[in-house]
């Protein structure tokens, strides 16, 4: 699977509380929707458009367990997640959504903000379009693949409910 | 060489020897939801699931949004007091009972040796009590209940070495915070955490549970304790069995070796907006505020309200502070009863509020304006997590937020009044 986007370069230690902030998690998905990123970056959800790639730094998704987090970049379109490397609870929960997270070593400063990145989920190939600089990401364990490949946990659940 | 308590565990409840870095399917003890459940329950529906597999293995608590802050919230409370009885959960403590950490390890829910999930991410709280224990989400969660298993990495294991003791009014929110400050964010990241060393000895269970729950701000999956007297005391308290004990092999291999020496330490806080954005006190005493915060599943427990009543006896919580105490549970909000903690709080002017999450993560009872400044004992002062995303939140200990709600500044709980 490719995938083709705008780069939106955040930092390191993006929280869950930055993605959803905590006051909005009872309301519904397209009214979290609305808050993304608005504190550190206003016009994100002006601007964020299908198909675009989100670069964090370390320790991406750090804090909550709420799934919210993922959820609602996977619903804004996001095509897939880069960072040095994710918080636990979130990276199990985007893939478990089947949202693709890819950790790529020593990714710092070499995305600029709205490069345009193509991303190969099968081996991890990353390019940047206008520079032709090419890079690889961490394959995702195979346990992981099977779980997107399933499509997500919810793939899985309704398996079992045939059974 | 030998096995770490993680791989003892993973190990035990997998029937075979296996080693940090592999990936095994497991059955869990025990699967911990709070308003989660909610969520989880529409995905087996939505799957034509209708059974959990185990209703005795399950535990319902609410206390996210408790009370039900709006109609919305009480619908779905409703929705899932209907669902827990269909499901014919037995461990179910609704509005209660308290915040769901502090419940669980309260009622012996869990147990040395465990491998618990919970829908939260500070689940890690029960490695006070040797128990592998680790947040999911509510997706994961579903597969839980349907299955009852769920597939983990073995972790691999870092010891924290603890070493010294205690000085006057420096506690394990202190060390914790040095922790943060000391070795990052990130030093825990996928990791289980084993603390160990000779502060162990001094450390309360609720002391200890205070380092296992702040164990996911540095990334760690697990914070685990060893069993020893304390934890055998302390189930001996709540009625329960008192396993063997249960540590590492001397020669277990872990990852890397992190030392502290608890003697050195002096109240610490995390400033605004990261839990590693670490000070002493001192450091930034003065620095004005407009809300004190007690409580939580990080510093809610007896011990938290006893240090900080122990500094608000017959003084005042100045007049330009709001001060919130939050009991981490009802066995807590009485035990302070009991003790005269609650009358101690309330005579200097803190606002006592129903066990339960409160503001910490945004949600209601306590939010900040902007500009507003807040010092709490809870466990994560990110941009916008309680309130305006413009308001500033400083982690530290109980009995430095007591101190700091006296003066309206952030004070040095060692400073005489």
């Amino acid at each position: 699977m490719q995938i083709q986007g705008r780069a939106w370069v955040l930092g390191d230690n993006i929280d869950t509380d930055l993605i959803v902030p905590g006051q909005y998690l009872m309301a519904s998905l397209e009214e979290q929707a609305r808050h993304v990123f608005e504190a550190i970056e206003p016009s994100f959800m002006a601007e964020v458009k299908p198909g675009d790639v989100i670069v964090g730094g370390k320790n991406f998704g750090c804090g909550s367990s709420r799934e919210m987090a993922p959820a609602v970049l996977k619903h804004l379109g996001i095509g897939c997640i880069l960072a040095e490397d994710f918080a636990r609870i979130f990276f199990r929960n985007a893939i478990a959504i089947g949202l693709p997270t890819l950790s790529v070593k020593g990714l710092g400063g070499r995305i600029r903000r709205f490069d345009e990145l193509s991303v190969s989920l099968d081996d991890g190939l990353i390019s940047i379009i206008p520079s032709g600089e090419r890079f690889h990401a961490t394959p995702l364990p195979e346990k992981m693949r099977e779980i997107i490949d399933a499509g997500g946990i919810d793939g899985i659940l309704k398996t079992i409910g045939k059974k | 060489m030998g096995q770490t308590m993680t791989e003892k565990l993973f190990s035990a409840k997998a029937g075979k020897t296996v080693k940090a870095g592999e990936y095994v399917v497991l059955p869990v003890d025990r699967a911990m939801c709070h308003e989660g459940f909610l969520l989880s329950c529409a995905k087996l529906i939505t799957s034509g699931i209708t059974k959990v597999w185990d209703p005795e293995k399950v535990v319902v608590i609410m206390d996210h949004y408790v009370p039900s802050p709006n109609v919305n919230m009480a619908e779905g409370h409703a929705k899932i007091r209907k669902m827990v009885k269909q499901c014919g959960i037995t461990h179910y403590y609704g509005e209660r009972e308290g915040i769901c950490h502090q419940v669980m390890v309260e009622k012996g829910l869990v147990k040395p040796g465990d491998l618990v999930v919970g829908t939260d991410s500070h689940t890690c709280t029960y490695g006070g009590l040797a128990a592998a224990a680790a947040g999911i989400g509510t997706s994961e969660m579903a597969y839980v209940l349907a299955t009852g298993e769920l597939w983990f990495q073995v972790p691999h294991s870092v010891r924290v070495n603890l070493k010294g003791s205690l000085p006057d009014r420096v506690t394990s929110k202190d060390v914790s915070l040095a922790l943060a400050g000391r070795f990052g964010a990130e030093f825990g990241q996928y990791r289980a955490i084993e603390y160990t060393g000779e502060l162990l000895k001094d450390l309360s269970m609720d002391s200890r549970l205070v380092l296992s729950n702040m164990s996911v701000e540095f990334g760690a999956k697990f914070g685990l304790f060893p069993v020893d007297d304390v934890t055998r005391g302390f189930l001996r308290s709540i009625g329960t069995e008192c396993p063997e004990a249960f540590a590492s092999d001397g020669d277990a291999g872990f990852l890397n070796e992190y030392e502290i020496d608890a003697s050195d330490l002096e109240p610490m806080a995390a400033l605004p907006h990261t839990v590693d954005n670490v000070k002493p006190v001192r450091e930034i005493a003065g620095e004005r505020i407009d809300q004190a915060l007690l409580g939580s599943c990080t510093n809610g427990r007896i011990e938290d309200l006893r240090a900080a009543s122990e500094i608000l006896k017959g003084r005042q919580v100045s007049p330009s502070v709001r001060m919130y105490v939050y009991p981490a549970s009802r066995n807590t909000f009485r035990r302070a009863m009991d003790e005269g903690i609650i009358q101690i709080l309330s005579e200097a002017g803190a606002i006592i509020c129903p066990p339960s999450c409160g503001p910490c993560f945004g949600s209601q009872g306590g939010l900040l304006a902007s500009g507003e400044t807040c010092i709490s004992s809870t466990n994560r002062n990110f941009k916008g997590r309680m309130g305006s995303s413009d308001a500033r939140v400083y982690l530290a200990s109980p009995a430095t937020v007591a101190m700091s709600a006296i003066h309206g500044r952030i004070t040095d709980p060692r400073e005489e009044v």
